[in-house]
């Protein structure tokens, strides 16, 4: 019980500081809306390729923009030294940064996610396709977040460390960027099943989610613990 | 187990051994190259573009058993902090990198005569691109972070996260490259090799592991030759301290 609401005030915390502060979050948005904007300037303003493509590019532009925010994850508790308390915390490290994790997803992904339908917009997509999309991109989220906080805590003995965690995580999104643009290319009919329907891809998509909210958090405890020695 | 831990032994004992295996090893590389290059008939098929297969195949082999090995070392490591373990893994990143990176680029001149084309997204090629992403990641992290002890043990962590990924990403790639190319150029049951090829590429196969395990062990005695090094540097600097 004393666990649960140590991670409820984690989160609590977490999301009210990130609220307040506010800067990171508007950045990732900020990021996100212009790669999708300058993707018709590499393409061209042909509206059915930039429809065609539009999940893959929804689904890209949003890992990258995620990307830049998760150094944050752990970066600013290390520097100001909240780290060490929670080092003494009476709850369990993996259980921590899976609270701190669920945080972050709660304060840099949903707003993501919000601004979706309005990117949506300048790709020319369809309701039923941005639908099939936002399906995808919620359920493959967590596994962004949560591989993400892998790198974050792994990079967090590193100054600057922000650069690497690119590098150790993007290879790992492979899968979850396949299952989650095979989803959206495949429609809304999520009771559809068969290699054309979205229903294998999303199954997939959630088996991914809730195997990186186990594996995250206990090798990003790992990570955490080898910094703290 | 820690008897062998000790990195005084492992310098003592593979001191002797080699010159041994390097001989052997520059042997077989001779012997094994003039065999696959110039006695093996070229393939009726292929011709003579059959002959990268020799430089290839291992490659890849040892491109996945490397990243095996160092995944099994990391586990050593996390679990009995077996200093031998972090300097075979750390010595054996850089070794394994470069024989994807072989891999990749034979494979992409086969590629071209064979298929028209350098490069094919075919479901392995696809994968081993991944694998050299991750060694780069693994090879970029024990270089960013200074503390070697901190380092070993994120490093680890790192490798045994890739390596329980490395099903999950061959198992999508393949259902990505199903799905949008229905006719791939490389059969996975593959046509029957005729014995012409498979003995040579079977030496070749001993030939490439033993020349990981004489340059594993030579990158290895380096790197504890460069540990010993810095601590006598911080003891000699401690001491000069001491006595101003």
């Amino acid at each position: 019980m004393r666990t649960l609401s140590i991670c409820i005030a984690i989160v609590r915390r977490d999301v009210l500081l990130g609220w307040r502060s506010g800067a990171g979050v508007a950045t990732a948005i900020g990021l996100y809306g212009l790669i999708v904007v300058l993707v018709p300037f590499g393409l061209g303003p042909d509206g059915d390729l930039l429809s065609n493509v539009a999940p893959g590019i929804l689904w890209i532009a949003l890992s990258l923009a995620l990307l830049l925010t998760l150094d944050r994850l752990f970066q600013i508790d290390l520097e100001d030294g909240s780290l060490d308390l929670l080092f003494h915390s009476p709850a369990e490290l993996e259980l921590i940064v899976l609270a701190k994790s669920l945080a972050h997803w709660l304060i840099a992904l949903v707003p993501l996610l919000l601004v979706t339908p309005v990117l949506s917009l300048f790709l020319n997509m369809s309701i039923d396709r941005t639908l099939a999309t936002m399906t995808s991109l919620t359920l493959g989220s967590p596994t962004l977040v949560f591989i993400g906080a892998i790198g974050a805590a792994l990079s967090v003995a590193i100054k600057r460390g922000g650069i690497i965690i690119g590098l150790l995580v993007l290879p790992l999104y492979v899968p979850v960027i396949i299952f989650g643009v095979g989803a959206a290319q495949a429609g809304t009919n999520v009771f559809f099943a068969g290699a054309e329907g979205p229903q294998a891809s999303l199954l997939f998509l959630s088996a991914l989610s809730l195997f990186s909210v186990v594996l995250g958090p206990i090798a990003g405890a790992a990570a955490l613990r080898s910094v703290r020695s | 187990m820690s008897k062998y831990a000790n990195p005084h032994l492992f310098m003592k004992y593979s001191k002797p051994l080699l010159p041994w295996v390097g001989g052997l090893c520059t042997i077989m590389l001779v012997v094994g190259f003039v065999w696959s290059f110039y006695l093996v008939p070229p393939d009726y098929q292929q011709g003579g573009s059959v002959r990268i297969m020799f430089v290839h195949v291992p490659a890849a082999w040892l491109s996945q058993f490397v990243y095996a090995s160092i995944a099994a070392a990391s586990l050593v490591s996390l679990i009995w902090r077996h200093a031998l373990a972090d300097v075979f893994a750390k010595s054996a990143a850089p070794l394994g990198a470069a024989f994807t990176l072989l891999m990749l680029v034979t494979g992409s001149i086969w590629g071209k005569p064979m298929w028209g084309t350098w490069w094919e997204w075919d479901a392995r090629l696809t994968s081993a691109l991944i694998l050299f992403f991750l060694y780069l990641g693994y090879i970029a992290l024990w270089h960013t972070i200074e503390n070697q002890q901190v380092a070993a043990r994120n490093a680890a962590i790192l490798a045994l996260v890739g390596f329980i990924n490395i099903p999950i990403i061959r198992f999508s790639v393949d259902w990505w490259n199903t799905l949008h190319q229905p006719a791939s150029v490389i059969r996975s049951d593959g046509p029957s090799i005729d014995s012409v090829f498979l003995a040579p590429l079977l030496f070749m196969l001993v030939t490439y592991t033993i020349f990981f395990a004489l340059m594993v062990v030579i990158r290895m005695r380096t790197e504890i030759m460069r540990r010993r090094l810095s601590s006598a540097r911080y003891a000699s600097a401690a001491f000069e301290e001491s006595v101003a």
